[in-house]
């Protein structure tokens, strides 16, 4: 467990470092793998549990290795290779990140747990990959950086699930897993026609709806087409 | 109990089915059958089931039973409106003509599976009696809907529905984690999430965790929702939705998850906590009433008009839950009056769309003069929204109002009526400009399909302003006490 713990929190240190998103998303994966085993790990008296099975093997099919498996699809299509030039520099990413860790571990220094079968270490990654999902998500360009981020933060709240050893029934918890690989797909899906249609994937040129910034990209688009 | 099991199952079964039915006129059937019985079945469902059960995941209390009628309602006019809305749609390409750009909408099986799923998926939203199980519910009306905003396949929609399903999930995520921590709350046994086991235990529970828990699942849902600051995404995707859309996801839609912050603020009521939780939704309440005016003022859309309006309403709605007491019974009362009238407001704005091919207020005048139907609804529907006497929401909002100077609250009040003035003047100005006057484009006779939904929702919203039902007026009752109101 404790393992588990600090190889999620290194994976999400290296999140924050690295430029390259097919690392990213082989990362995304391998904390993918690494929480589907959390269950077993958690619950090592009682493996004979069907469920249980059941829930790790989906999670780590569904996290492990459709998921990346649709994200690289995405990402060889588009042709991107690098997040480029992120609002936060990843030198100073990984300066945030550690203070997201601080604040991580302030967050389950709060929580004052009275019970002790809570495991500290792994309620800290987890709120830390919470953390790292959101700072992802807006520092970052790419939108497909934005549902790796998504996916990141899911991690985290399953991981504070997992440590908080809830005793959700089964159908609920197959429930909110497929609601979250469906809602990562349909994100994917929406990646294809953000790639077709603006040429691009960079989340901060979608300002064409607002009502602070008016109308500068509508005329573009009208003079492309034109 | 079956009846409620089938009012989910029918429209899941019939949605999936639909992405498989090739023929055209076998779908829309099927739609409107499913959307007919769904009507029926939940009509029944109110009108036989009294008690709420204890032990099940799937039950019905007055609180649920006035949402599910309402959300079937709103199907029915939508799916009446949204058949003939395919049927005049074109097939091949067509221009937008916002940019000038080529855009094809998506296969029609798409959007009519896409519609009854998120049917199946707010009435399982509405009728869970599981706090885990709500959720997976509310996220799936998210994943359900996503498709239907990006419709027309434009860059706009795609846009809004990205930002869409990227919020909403984060916002959802978060509501997840306070649903992890209610379960907290539970000091010692079985850590059962049911509302059923949290209402009876409410004593024991953790007050600490339980805090910590209403403001994750408020931020949440709250997100979804609606309420400002984390509006942002809701007028991109409701003007960007086709017109029958709009109206589900802002008369319905939003609905589901206020239930969602209902049933935790219910459990904080029982735990003795609602004024903790009250003067939240007070905050957040006036907030989204105050930002909405403040964009409805200078909005040159008439469909963002319209969802500014929205977030302008779920801030009255969580004003009045904030209140408790006579602010619930004005709250529920006002949910249905909203959904109503936003839906009847969607469906003229789709019609006016059709005609004019513009969203822009400024290029459109002379509503009245073009289309006699519409352009009538379009100021009805206004008189309605901004909360004109003789309509409904007069009433419910005067309740409101009433509830706030009953506890003698003189600056919400003052906010309150403020903002509510706010929207009335900027609707005014914007509605009024584009019915009146003469319109160069000549007469059409409109579709039958197309005018009815609206009509009947224009009589409703103006039945319910001069007659309260006395069966209406009890579940209404009962679903304030179940939240700690009003007790006559």
């Amino acid at each position: 467990m404790t393992l588990i713990s600090v190889l999620l929190i290194l994976s999400c240190l290296l999140l924050l470092g690295s430029s390259r998103l097919h690392v990213a998303i082989r990362v995304v994966a391998i904390q993918g793998v690494l929480l589907g085993a959390l269950p077993l790990v958690r619950s090592m008296g009682d493996l004979l549990h069907l469920g249980i099975w059941i829930l790790a093997l989906s999670t780590i099919i569904s996290k492990g290795i459709l998921l990346p498996w649709l994200m690289n699809t995405c990402l060889r299509l588009s042709g991107i290779r690098r997040e480029i030039e992120p609002f936060v520099g990843f030198g100073p990413s990984l300066l945030c990140g550690t203070a997201l860790l601080g604040l991580a571990v302030w967050i389950t220094d709060r929580l004052q747990l009275t019970q002790a079968q809570v495991p500290q270490v792994l309620l800290i990654s987890s709120f830390f990959a919470i953390l790292v999902g959101l700072f992802l998500m807006v520092t970052r360009r790419k939108a497909i950086t934005q549902s790796l981020a998504y996916l990141i933060m899911e991690n985290g709240v399953y991981g504070v699930g997992v440590s908080m050893s809830l005793d959700f029934p089964f159908i609920v918890e197959l429930g909110i897993l497929l609601d979250v690989f469906v809602g990562v797909f349909l994100m994917g899906n929406l990646l294809f026609h953000l790639d077709r249609e603006f040429e691009h994937l960079d989340a901060d040129k979608l300002t064409e709806l607002s009502d602070l910034s008016k109308s500068a990209p509508v005329v573009e688009a009208v003079e492309e087409n034109a | 109990m079956m009846l409620l099991v089938l009012t989910i199952l029918l429209p899941a079964a019939a949605g999936t089915a639909s992405y498989f039915i090739r023929p055209h006129r076998w779908r829309r059937l099927l739609w409107g059958t499913v959307a007919t019985v769904h009507f029926v079945l939940s009509v029944t469902a109110v009108l036989t089931i009294t008690a709420p059960p204890l032990d099940h995941w799937i039950g019905m209390d007055s609180l649920s039973a006035i949402f599910l009628v309402l959300t079937s309602l709103l199907f029915l006019g939508a799916t009446v409106y949204g058949i003939g809305y395919v049927a005049r749609e074109p097939v091949a390409g067509q221009m937008d003509f916002e940019d000038g750009s080529l855009f094809q909408n998506e296969p029609e099986s798409v959007f009519t599976g896409g519609l009854l799923l998120l049917l199946a998926a707010m009435t399982l939203a509405i009728l869970s009696r599981h706090l885990a199980l709500q959720w997976v519910a509310i996220e799936a009306t998210t994943l359900a809907s996503a498709p239907l905003i990006y419709y027309h396949q434009n860059r706009r929609s795609l846009e809004a529905a990205w930002k869409y399903l990227i919020l909403c999930s984060v916002g959802i995520a978060v509501a997840l984690l306070g649903i992890f921590f209610l379960r907290m709350t539970i000091q010692e046994g079985s850590h059962d999430l049911t509302l059923a086991a949290l209402l009876e235990r409410a004593g024991t529970l953790d007050h600490r965790w339980l805090s910590t828990a209403f403001i994750f699942m408020l931020v949440g849902y709250g997100t979804k929702m609606g309420l400002a600051p984390l509006h942002t995404w809701l007028p991109d995707a409701h003007s960007e939705a086709p017109s029958p859309v709009s109206a589900m996801l802002s008369g319905a839609l939003l609905n589901c998850a206020f239930l969602g912050i209902l049933r935790v603020q219910q459990i904080c009521a029982a735990a003795g906590m609602a004024s903790f939780g009250g003067d939240l939704l007070i905050l957040f309440g006036l907030l989204s009433m105050g930002l909405a005016g403040a964009f409805i003022l200078r909005q040159a859309d008439y469909k963002r008009m319209l969802a500014y309006s929205s977030v302008e309403h779920m801030g009255i709605l969580a004003l009045g839950v904030g209140l408790g007491g006579l602010g619930l019974f004005g709250s529920f009362l006002h949910t249905i009056n909203h959904s109503i009238v936003k839906a009847l407001l969607f469906l003229t704005a789709g019609n006016l769309l059709s005609r004019f091919h513009t969203k822009d207020t400024m290029k459109i005048q002379g509503a009245c003069d073009a289309l006699p139907i519409s352009g009538a609804l379009w100021i009805a529907g206004f008189l309605a929204v901004t909360g004109s006497p003789p309509f409904g929401t007069f009433i419910s909002e005067f309740t409101i109002l009433r509830a706030v100077l009953e506890q003698g609250r003189w600056v919400t009040a003052a906010l309150y009526v403020l903002f509510l003035l706010l929207a009335f003047v900027g609707m005014a100005g914007i509605v009024l400009r584009m019915a009146l006057g003469k319109s160069e484009l000549n007469r059409v006779r409109e579709p039958l399909t197309a005018v009815l939904p609206p009509l009947v929702f224009a009589v409703l919203a103006l039945l319910l302003g001069v007659y309260l039902p006395g069966p209406l007026a009890d579940r209404l009752q009962e679903a304030a006490q179940l939240l700690g109101g009003m007790g006559k």
